[in-house]
């Protein structure tokens, strides 16, 4: 049996959420990953995430691609669908599902292989239609269920387990989401949870698409010497640009930022994102500066990482479509048929 | 021609695309239509936007025969550059009528036929201004001329301007004057109507003039679909245009103005039925449009619909293959592609509709059967069907009709579950019930199209993936009992049958009457669904030789019999048109004729 149910224990003292649901409730199925895997960090901080937003279970929807990444929509939310679908595709399930039903949390996780190669066409389309989900890459370089090929995103020189260097240019999918439009576009690290839950919980409020590039290492297959997305080399390399706070709604924003260096950000249902820049002369509601000053880093080698752009959204799919509310898996079919009589109508345009 | 023929001919039209000879052609049918006739008009038209040969056959039929015929009465030649061609494809006896502005005395070699001039650009030069118009007049000019030849009603043709122009009074004047232009030079110069003409009939009342596409987006909208996502593919892009029309009219809310559909125009069409599993998956009845080659890119997420079984609604208008293929040319070419599509082991759901009629009624069938087997269901349309205008009886609509959403765990019935087991077949029918996001925690599970077990968990063991496969097929076996049945005309009690399915219904229909008369009757059966139900086989074991009629190279209708029943393959004849263009109903009398002739004679049996 492949299939690990995790007994559920929890602990009288855990303290409950809005739901007066624990952790415990947004876990999932045993994660069958490496041990040490970026990725189960991910998972955890997702839990962290929905818990603290306290998201109903049911109306949590995971999504994934194929690959280790979108193995991990079954670690976390049992009381969550969850679609693993086809190498790639994974967006537009996520479009479809969305179209059937607006009100829920869509989620989808996605690789760097998922995203960037098979899937680089839906990725782009994702963003252009504004699809209102969280679309979290959890990006290791490099391609582990098949044992180590490099992916889209590794280095210019940047060595493979085999000791092969990578000699073609990554792609970026930070700076490729900036250039299509994205209003929410974030990286982080696997290894900086006070960072990424964060992040996790302003992506879910975001009314659009938001994205997080997480630099996950693949403890397996890159994360040896001579790696630029190892454990090692990350810390080294990671650079904060700029903090996002998540201040939900319902709690009093009156946090004690100084003037100057806070800078909230209102998101659709109120609640804010206050960003503390960690670098002066960083402006992440600039798209265009924030891309240039990206790119500058990156020629010196550092990821920069925080919410790197955010603006508002300018209407996602179904503000565009002019779609009711209510969802339109629920509409009911009376109101969906013409009818008898305007059937009868409509043939005589055909006499 | 020696004796008079009313309401019995077929006129061809060779134009040049993009010259507005659409209009005209349109508006020829529908006159005669109009005037209680039964007809019926084809469109032979390039893959290009302007300036390649076009051509547009009309069929006049008293006896209702939709099918090409194979012949020629009229010929209207307008475009110089297919003129020999056209010239040769005239039956004996026929006509041809040209722009004799620019004689062309090559068209009086063939002595068998009469050619007829009329002065078409002279004329429209006259009496229009501007070049563009000029050329679209001297299209509506030559309907003018069929007028008088043929003994049109005038009276129709204005009424139809008038319903088209309603908004632009001026072009009802502007089409009346041409059309006159061209009845008035007939009239005067040659006998009028001719020999071959047209007669008032009463034989259209209760019927429309309606092409495949737009009823089987018809039927989408009466099945309550909400969700269409697709990519543009000629020819099935009429499909979602349809679809948008109809709900732009139909499911605006007047108050707010929010639309209770959503049509996604997807960057391709692993996209477009990408979607379409996604929002199936999550409860809305969604569906795509594409032909062949979108087929063929949808292959792996056609597998993954089927092995995590969620409904998937596919309408495949066929086009010539392989590959880009003529585009704009018709064939049954995709019977194994559906039937089969995606690696593994998969078999699919597929209904073959005849007719623009049971498009519809196909169409809304479709997302009945694609929910209650929880798979994907294949309408195999044509572009034959699809996009050439066709009388149908009227569609009707049933207002006791409730979408079968087939089983769905509600919550109420969740909550009473101590656990949910997406794929568990309690019923024994091979259908588990399925759950939609946002009901319970409960209902929850994993959609997956790797290993799973009955309970919805990933495996990687043996006898739980060969359970959830072996299940599958028993769902297959259900499948049998819910598809559309065979039409079965065995009224001949013959020894000898014609199997065949969707388009080729109308010359199959004319052929069997020529047969008859010709003194060999035959038993036919029109397959509508597959998998093939008790009926199909029914009829295989019960004639001795059967020929299947279907419009491809490598007879895969006839394969998929032999792969799915129990038909010996000897028993089996084939009879394929994959030329591009409709079945015609000369085609199926002469192939059938030379195969039963030498075995009537070799039996003793004399033949008419």
């Amino acid at each position: 049996m492949t299939y690990f149910p995790k007994p559920k224990v929890a602990h009288p003292s855990l303290p409950p959420n809005g739901l007066g649901l624990t952790r415990r409730d947004y876990e999932g199925a045993m994660s069958t990953l490496c041990a040490g895997c970026g990725h189960d960090s991910i998972t955890a901080a997702i839990v962290e995430a929905c818990w603290s937003l306290s998201i109903e279970p049911q109306n949590l929807v995971k999504l994934s691609g194929i690959g280790c990444s979108s193995k991990t929509t079954a670690y976390f939310v049992s009381g969550s669908h969850g679609f693993n679908s086809v190498h790639g595709r994974m967006p537009s399930i996520a479009m479809g599902a969305n179209a059937a039903n607006r009100q829920l949390n869509y989620l989808g996780v996605s690789g760097d292989g998922d995203t960037l190669s098979i899937g680089l066409g839906q990725f782009c389309h994702a963003i252009r239609r504004n699809l209102n989900m969280l679309y979290i890459i959890e990006n290791n370089g490099v391609y582990g269920l098949t044992k180590g090929q490099f992916s889209a995103s590794a280095d210019i020189g940047s060595k493979a387990k085999k000791g092969d260097a990578n000699l073609q240019p990554p792609m970026d999918p930070v700076l490729l989401a900036m250039t299509l439009g994205a209003s929410f576009v974030a990286r982080s690290f696997s290894g900086d949870k006070e960072q990424l839950v964060p992040l996790i919980q302003a992506g879910f409020k975001h009314n659009g698409f938001a994205l997080i590039d997480v630099l996950s290492p693949c403890v397996t297959f890159n994360d040896h010497e001579g790696s630029t997305k190892s454990y090692a080399y990350t810390r080294e390399h990671y650079e904060p640009a700029v903090h996002a706070d998540f201040v939900p709604f319902e709690r009093d924003i009156k946090v004690s930022y100084g003037e100057g260096e806070a800078l909230p950000v209102v998101l659709h249902d109120g609640s804010q994102i206050v960003l503390r820049k960690c670098q002066a002369g960083y402006d992440p509601t600039d798209r265009a500066a924030a891309s240039a000053y990206i790119q500058q880093h990156m020629k010196q080698g550092e990821y920069l990482t925080g919410l790197l752009h955010v603006e508002p959204s300018q209407g996602e799919f179904h503000e565009l479509n002019r779609t009711p509310d209510e969802p339109l898996n629920s509409v009911p079919y009376e109101k969906l048929s013409p009818g008898s009589k305007e059937l009868e109508k409509i043939l005589n345009r055909y006499r | 021609m020696s004796s008079s023929r009313s309401n019995d001919l077929a006129i061809k039209i060779a134009t040049v695309n993009g010259t507005g000879s659409a209009s005209a052609n349109s508006l020829l049918m529908k006159s005669i239509f109009r005037s209680g006739i039964p007809v019926m008009g084809k469109n032979y038209f390039p893959s290009n936007i302007q300036g390649l040969p076009t051509w547009y056959e009309i069929r006049v039929s008293r006896h209702g025969y939709v099918a090409r015929s194979g012949r020629v009465d009229i010929m209207i030649a307008m475009n110089a550059e297919t003129y020999a061609r056209d010239l040769k494809e005239v039956t004996p006896g026929g006509y041809l009528v040209y722009d004799s502005t620019w004689p062309r005395p090559e068209l009086l070699k063939r002595e068998d036929i009469t050619v007829i001039g009329v002065p078409l650009a002279r004329m429209c030069n006259e009496s229009f201004n501007g070049v563009r118009t000029r050329i679209l007049m001297k299209n509506i000019c030559y309907a003018g001329v069929l007028a008088a030849l043929l003994d049109l009603d005038v009276e129709r043709i204005r009424e139809l301007l008038a319903e088209t122009y309603a908004k632009k009074p001026q072009l009802v004047e502007s089409n009346m004057k041409a059309i006159q232009l061209g009845y008035d030079y007939a009239k005067q110069h040659f006998a009028c109507p001719l020999p071959l003409h047209v007669q008032k009939m009463n034989a259209t009342g209760g019927h429309i003039m309606i092409d495949g596409n737009t009823a089987a987006a018809l039927g989408a909208v009466y099945a309550g679909a909400t969700i269409g996502a697709w990519y543009p593919i000629t020819p099935s892009t009429s499909v979602m245009d349809a679809f948008k029309s109809f709900c732009e009219r139909t499911r605006v809310d007047a108050q707010t103005g929010r639309k209770n559909f959503a049509i996604i125009q997807a960057e391709d069409e692993l996209a477009a039925i990408g979607m379409v599993i996604g929002a199936a998956w999550n409860g809305a009845r969604a569906f795509t449009a594409t032909s062949g080659p979108g087929i063929s890119l949808m292959n792996e997420f056609i597998g993954l619909a089927y092995y995590a079984e969620v409904p998937t609604v596919v309408f495949d208008i066929q086009r010539v293959g392989p590959s880009t293929g003529m585009p704009t040319r018709t064939q049954q070419c995709d019977i194994m592609e559906c039937a089969y599509a995606s690696h593994g082991d998969t078999r699919h759901v597929c209904l073959y509709p005849a007719n623009p009629e049971e498009c519809f009624y196909m169409a809304a069938q479709a997302f009945d059967l694609a929910e209650r087997l929880q798979t994907p269901v294949f309408m195999l349309s044509d572009l034959d069907i699809g996009m050439n205008d066709w009388m149908c009886r009227d569609l009707k609509w049933d207002e006791s009709y409730r979408p079968d959403r087939g089983k769905v765990a509600d919550r109420s019935q969740v909550e009473k579950l101590e656990r949910f087991y997406r794929y568990f077949d309690k019923d024994g029918d091979g259908i588990a019930a399925r759950s939609f996001p946002g009901v319970h925690p409960k209902a929850a599970y994993f959609t997956r199209g790797s290993g799973h077990s009955q309970y919805g968990t990933y495996t990687e063991d043996s006898v739980e993936y060969q359970i959830v496969l072996d299940r599958l097929l028993k769902k297959w076996e259900t499948a049998k009992q819910l598809v559309p049945r065979a039409v079965i005309d065995a009224t001949a009690g013959s020894d000898i049958g014609i199997v065949s399915l969707g388009s080729c219904e109308g010359a199959i229909r004319e052929a069997m009457d020529v047969l008859k008369a010709a003194g060999v009757g035959v038993d036919y059966m029109r397959v509508r669904g597959f998998p093939f139900g008790e009926e199909v086989e029914r009829f295989l074991a019960a004639h001795r030789l059967m020929f299947v009629v279907e419009q491809n190279r490598d007879a895969q209708f006839k394969s998929l019999l032999t792969l799915e029943s129990a038909v010996e393959k000897s028993q089996l004849r084939s009879l394929l048109h994959y030329s591009g263009l409709p079945i015609s109903s000369d085609f199926i009398v002469e192939g059938i004729l030379a195969q039963v002739r030498p075995l009537r004679k070799a039996q003793g049996v004399a033949l008419g």
